[in-house]
């Protein structure tokens, strides 16, 4: 039993999908959709990951209003750049170099998910062993402020949260 | 009133996405390479499950909701794969 | 359109702010989609209808069945969980193919491997 119950959070994620798929919460609904969270949880032990320990759920609150604050702003921005036919000529896009200090495998991947999921950035290739990655930026107007704002902004906070 | 006004902003959003829907197609059948397609294809998927949410909100029926959940599930599968495939030209190693 | 003629203005007016929105938003990406020139510029066009403008369509989805039917409608966020996780994946196996491919075919438009490239470029990291 203690295997299935080794990860709750994804198991009450679990069992919260498949209510909201079923929008009920019938004792029935909740019966097999427990059952079925549970057999989830275990199958994801059984692939035995890193444990993730994600500490200050304050930070992991603020860190997702921020996102969501650059997304919206990064949309704007984007919009802006394919719509204005000017502005074609005088921006450049490019590859940056950024190195990290950050070597947690789950913060890492929040990271990445992050960089993506804001248009106008986009996380092409990671090096393990000297732990840089490389990023294709739309609007790369100075690299330099590329590496701080990645830095300073976000993988600052995700070793916070994760290290 | 509320109705007018919702019967036009859909009708605006339908034919937004589908001119999207076209600017997509043309890039599959233009390339010029294959991952532009593979991105083209992607966008198509996503175009398509918006324009299946907003005919459910026409219509007012709540069924296109897993029509476009499936949209999109299967719209992941098949950019994984082909991903996967334009790297490695094989898509289980 | 008959259904809707009970849904309060207030509604209505939302939910056809969220569908402009959301469906402008994704045809701006589909335009870009054509008119950036490379394809690593282009990669970043898609991302403002898998973000925004799918997002905004869904919350037009949920407050529309939600006041509709008073009741709370939220199945709507299963496809928005979906799409946060997807889009990233998506994206950066599409990019690290396409680099993959530009490398192996000796394409002087991408950085040579992140080592090499670190080593040309930053010789203090």
């Amino acid at each position: 039993m203690r295997r299935w119950l080794r990860y709750p959070l994804l198991t009450l994620a679990l069992l919260g999908l498949w209510l909201l798929l079923n929008e009920s919460v019938s004792p029935g609904a909740f019966l097999l959709g427990g059952m079925l969270a549970l057999g989830g949880a275990g199958a994801f032990a059984a692939l035995t990951p890193p444990r993730p320990r994600v500490r200050r759920l304050a930070a992991v609150l603020r860190l997702l209003r921020d996102v969501l604050v650059e997304v919206v702003r990064s949309n704007n921005a984007v919009a802006r750049i394919i719509l204005q036919p000017g502005r074609a000529q005088g921006r450049r896009s490019g590859f940056v170099l950024i190195p990290l200090d950050m070597k947690n495998p789950y913060g890492l991947a929040a990271l990445t998910c992050i960089l993506t999921a804001t248009p106008g950035t986009v996380w092409v290739d990671y090096d393990a062993a000297r732990s840089t990655f490389l990023l294709h930026v739309l609007d790369l107007i100075d690299e330099e402020a590329w590496v701080r704002i990645v830095k300073d902004k976000w993988e600052r906070r995700l070793m916070e949260i994760f290290e | 009133m509320s109705a007018t006004l919702l019967s036009w902003s859909v009708l605006v959003a339908q034919f937004f996405l589908v001119a999207a829907m076209g600017c997509a197609v043309f890039r599959v059948l233009r390339g010029p390479r294959a991952q532009d397609r593979v991105l083209a294809l992607d966008t198509l998927y996503v175009n398509a499950a918006i324009l299946v949410l907003v005919f459910g909100i026409r219509t007012g029926v709540t069924h296109y909701f897993e029509v476009a959940l499936l949209i999109t599930l299967f719209g992941f599968v098949a950019t994984a794969a082909l991903s996967k495939f334009l790297m490695r030209g094989e898509v289980i190693e | 359109m008959t259904h809707a003629a009970d849904l309060p203005l207030w509604a209505a007016v939302l939910v056809s702010l969220l569908l402009l929105v959301g469906s402008g938003l994704a045809l701006i990406g589909s335009i870009g989609l054509l008119r950036l020139r490379s394809f690593y510029d282009r990669i970043h066009a898609p991302t403002l209808g898998t973000t925004l403008g799918i997002g905004c369509v869904l919350l037009a989805s949920m407050a529309f069945f939600s006041v509709l039917q008073t009741r709370f409608v939220l199945h709507e966020i299963l496809i928005a969980v979906f799409m946060v996780i997807t889009t990233p994946v998506t994206l950066m196996l599409l990019a690290r193919a396409a680099l993959y491919r530009d490398r192996s075919e000796g394409s002087t438009e991408v950085p040579t491997l992140p080592v090499d490239a670190a080593q040309n470029e930053r010789p203090g990291v």
